[in-house]
């Protein structure tokens, strides 16, 4: 369904991502790990037509990002690491604007966003504008949103960060719920291994933009003689704690955020 | 289409959703009209031009326009911010009709902004010489809602953070408001200074309003409205390639 082939990313000097390959089945729920700054995000950037690689190749459902961007899209669901919700707006209202966009009709739309939102349980707050909503509410209407046009691809970057335990546990239920309802490719990353290794058929560690190992939970370990998928990912990618260098962008985002409350 | 009007209706709607800051935008007019207007008035009028407040009520009406489509346009800064932004440039949609969207969305919003000031100048006693030409200044608060609405989407797409738009407040719209003669008349002013007001678009707006309303118009009404239509054109096209430019 997805298939990357010795995908780079260069930014200036810095290569975030190097030479990665990686293919994912119809209908599998596959997992990215990887550190802080490891490339998880510019791997899903690439794939979701927001940047374009420096080098190599991509296939989403056969299809090629760069030159048909637009059926490309229509063929996924995103859910950001940041909120992307309008807050102004109701949540009935987000996903009816995100049906208009991706060409939903009406009446598909309608029926959609009902089954939707009571799935996520936010069918009694729809009509409640969404900056009155919670952290774990608002992450649920986003994913609610990414199913609403019937993706054969869903991607979520981090989708239960910052989520308490009952909200993190509710959410991929419901995600493997509709993965398995309506045949959904998944392809997420995650920081939680203890997600990544109940989830996810098959996982790909990534480290300083290269792929160090992939394979299904009990194969990494396996390779790596470790008893959990925490330590298999530490014995890959080392222990040393990373620091992202907080850059504009990255302080921008903390006032945003701050702003926000 | 589809998208262009969602996104419209989407500007819109949170317009009147913010009924507190409506509100509180129609303070900045009032405070130019009652002491602009009932303070300069008995000069302005022992200087024989008749009444201030006839003569800067179009201003004012032009001020209100010009900041709110300006800074609807802007409003793409707090998308960005708070990530709305994402969701529309990864949709299937040509960036072109969001960024129509979004511009038309803030044009209409500065024009029922626009008209909510016009009342205000009613109540406060200004008398156009005719109801009948209100529909010819609607015509002039459009143009300038869309030429403002445009520069305002290339600012919002060129902008990074905060601190460049109280930049833009100081060194670019209260210029563009104070030098198109909203508030005084283009006769006899230096050369120099006529000369900026030539190039400030609001200028041609401000006297079009005023032509259509007291029948006193500077340039002449065909002349304001065709800069204003040129300008409207370019400034579009500016906001248009400024927000192709836009990296997530």
């Amino acid at each position: 369904m997805i298939h990357a082939q010795d995908l780079t990313k260069t930014f200036g000097a810095v290569k975030a991502v190097d030479g990665v390959s990686f293919d994912v089945r119809e209908g599998e729920i596959f997992a990215f790990l990887g550190p802080n700054g490891a490339g998880k995000t510019t791997t899903i950037q690439m794939l979701t037509t927001l940047q374009a690689p420096t080098s190599g190749s991509i296939s989403i459902d056969g299809l090629d990002p760069r030159t048909h961007p637009h059926e490309v899209r229509r063929r996924f669901g995103i859910v950001f690491q940041d909120p992307s919700l309008d807050g102004e707006l109701t949540a009935q209202e987000n996903l009816e604007l995100h049906g208009v966009l991706y060409r939903v009709p009406r009446k598909v739309r309608l029926e959609r966003s009902e089954m939707l939102l009571k799935l996520f349980e936010l069918w009694e707050k729809r009509n409640a504008i969404v900056k009155t909503f919670s952290g774990g509410m608002k992450r649920r209407l986003e994913i609610a949103r990414g199913f609403l046009h019937a993706p054969r691809i869903l991607f979520l970057d981090e989708p239960t960060l910052g989520l308490d335990p009952q909200s993190r546990n509710q959410l991929w239920t419901q995600v493997r719920h509709l993965n398995d309802s309506e045949k959904v490719t998944v392809f997420l990353t995650t920081h939680y291994m203890d997600e990544a290794d109940r989830i996810a058929q098959r996982i790909a560690i990534i480290d300083h933009g290269r792929i160090v190992a992939q394979g299904s939970s009990q194969e990494l370990k396996q390779q790596t003689g470790t008893e959990s998928l925490e330590q298999a990912f530490l014995a890959l990618t080392g222990s040393t704690i990373r620091d992202e260098s907080a850059g504009a962008n990255d302080q921008m985002r903390q006032f945003a955020k701050a702003w926000r409350r | 289409m589809q998208a262009i009007f969602i996104l419209w209706l989407r500007q819109v709607k949170r317009y009147s959703r913010s009924r507190a800051q409506v509100v509180a935008s129609l303070g900045q007019p009032l405070m130019y009209l009652f002491v602009l207007g009932f303070g300069l008035g008995p000069v302005y009028q022992q200087a024989g031009r008749g009444s201030y407040l006839q003569f800067v009520a179009p201003g004012v009406v032009g001020m209100s326009v010009l900041f709110t489509s300006i800074f609807s346009g802007i409003g793409l800064l707090w998308d960005r911010q708070f990530g709305f932004l994402k969701e529309t440039l990864v949709a299937p949609v040509p960036r072109l009709h969001i960024m129509i969207g979004h511009t038309l969305g803030g044009a209409t919003v500065a024009l029922i902004q626009g008209l909510l000031v016009l009342i205000v100048c009613f109540i406060a006693g200004f008398r156009p010489e005719h109801l009948s030409t209100v529909p010819l200044a609607m015509l002039f608060m459009t143009l300038i809602a869309i030429v403002f609405a445009g520069l305002g989407t290339a600012i919002g797409s060129t902008l990074q953070n905060m601190q460049g738009f109280q930049l833009i407040m100081n060194f670019l719209v209260m210029p563009i408001f104070f030098l198109s003669g909203a508030l005084f008349p283009l006769n006899n002013i230096p050369t120099a200074l006529a000369v900026v007001t030539k190039l400030d678009p609001l200028t041609y707006g401000v006297d079009g309003l005023r032509g259509a309303f007291i029948g006193l118009s500077h340039f002449g009404m065909v002349t304001d409205a065709a800069v204003l239509f040129g300008a409207a054109w370019i400034f579009l096209a500016l906001g248009a390639w400024s927000f192709s430019k836009i990296q997530v």
